[in-house]
């Protein structure tokens, strides 16, 4: 029994240590965004970089401080997958914002091209 | 306990009246009400990056010094938060309540922190000329979805702040139990863990480079 109670807090103990150390992964993995701000990392580099550093640091934090990598499958399997998915869904918004670049830039082409009819 | 008991009887896990998901009806219904919250803040920022794609003129007002200095304070300031969140639900577990309750007034110190220095944030913007509708360098649209997306997590902080601030006066005088600070704690992270996509996407992808927008 006493055996159990210690192998409990043993446990307790090693898991606290487990969140110090997710803590200090997620002060680190936070500097490294800044240091990619700061050299100042061309665009579509810095925004593929910046995705894959915020999800592996949501995946700390929900697995460890949220506590979901204990839980029991089931939970895991109800929530996660259908939340991924609708999440995934909202990218079908994003052709319509290159449509409407396109649409303003044509645009701006358009109104440039009056100006110089119109001096002429 | 429900669970081992309807187990032990050989009840059908799917059945009733017994836990199938191994949680309380508490923990649970803020899980489902996280998962809802995580699909709001989505579209919010599915939104500002949907504006800020279709945008040729979007702003990069912010600079590595102060901007990025402070909002990474903030940033640190919330994980620091979510640690000691962790401190008062494993004190709370171990039944040592008072001990708790000092954790979740330093959760609390960390959430305030971030208050103060983001609303500070927002004056200097402020006084620098942007408004919901209209900025001084760029895209009118701006103001508006940064105002938003920022204003609805600042709300959440703030609130978190207040939830906090409940459970440590209850588990002070034994009105709930460690259970009640797991489920603020589950929130409390929650926050923290929006504010690791807004920081990234809203403020390291709006530094001013030095040769335009």
């Amino acid at each position: 029994m006493s055996h159990g109670v210690a192998g409990e807090i043993a446990h307790r103990i090693e898991s606290m240590r487990v969140n110090y150390i997710v803590w200090v992964w997620l002060l680190a993995v936070t500097l490294l965004e800044v240091f990619l701000a700061y050299i100042k990392v061309p665009i579509h580099i810095m925004l593929i970089a910046l995705i894959g550093l915020s999800l592996f640091k949501a995946t700390l934090i929900v697995a460890w401080f949220m506590h979901i990598k204990f839980e029991r499958r089931s939970l895991v399997l109800t929530l996660i997958p259908a939340l991924t998915a609708c999440i995934l869904l909202l990218n079908i918004v994003f052709p319509d914002s290159f449509r409407l670049k396109k649409m303003a830039e044509h645009r701006t082409e358009k109104a440039a091209a009056h100006a110089v009819e119109a001096h002429h | 306990m429900a669970v081992a008991h309807g187990q032990s009887k050989g009840l059908s896990l799917w059945g009733g009246g017994v836990h199938p998901y191994g949680v309380s009806h508490k923990k649970f219904g803020m899980w489902l009400f996280i998962v809802s919250d995580a699909l709001t803040f989505s579209a919010l920022i599915f939104g500002y990056a949907y504006l800020r794609n279709a945008s040729s003129n979007w702003p990069t007002p912010f600079h590595i010094f102060p901007s990025i200095m402070v909002s990474t304070l903030m940033t640190f300031c919330l994980l620091s938060s979510s640690l000691t969140m962790v401190l008062a639900v494993y004190n709370a577990q171990h039944g040592r309540n008072a001990t708790a309750a000092k954790w979740l007034y330093a959760t609390m110190a960390g959430g305030v922190a971030f208050l103060v220095l983001h609303l500070n944030e927002w004056r200097t913007l402020i006084n620098e000329g942007m408004t919901v509708r209209s900025n001084p360098w760029g895209d009118s649209m701006f103001g508006g979805t940064f105002f938003t997306l920022t204003g609805m997590h600042m709300f959440h902080v703030f609130t978190g702040v207040l939830y906090l601030w409940l459970m440590a006066y209850r588990i002070t005088r034994g009105r709930t139990d460690s259970e009640g600070v797991e489920v603020s704690g589950l929130y409390w992270h929650f926050v923290d863990l929006v504010w690791m996509f807004i920081f990234p996407l809203v403020y390291l992808m709006s530094v001013d480079m030095g040769g335009g927008h």
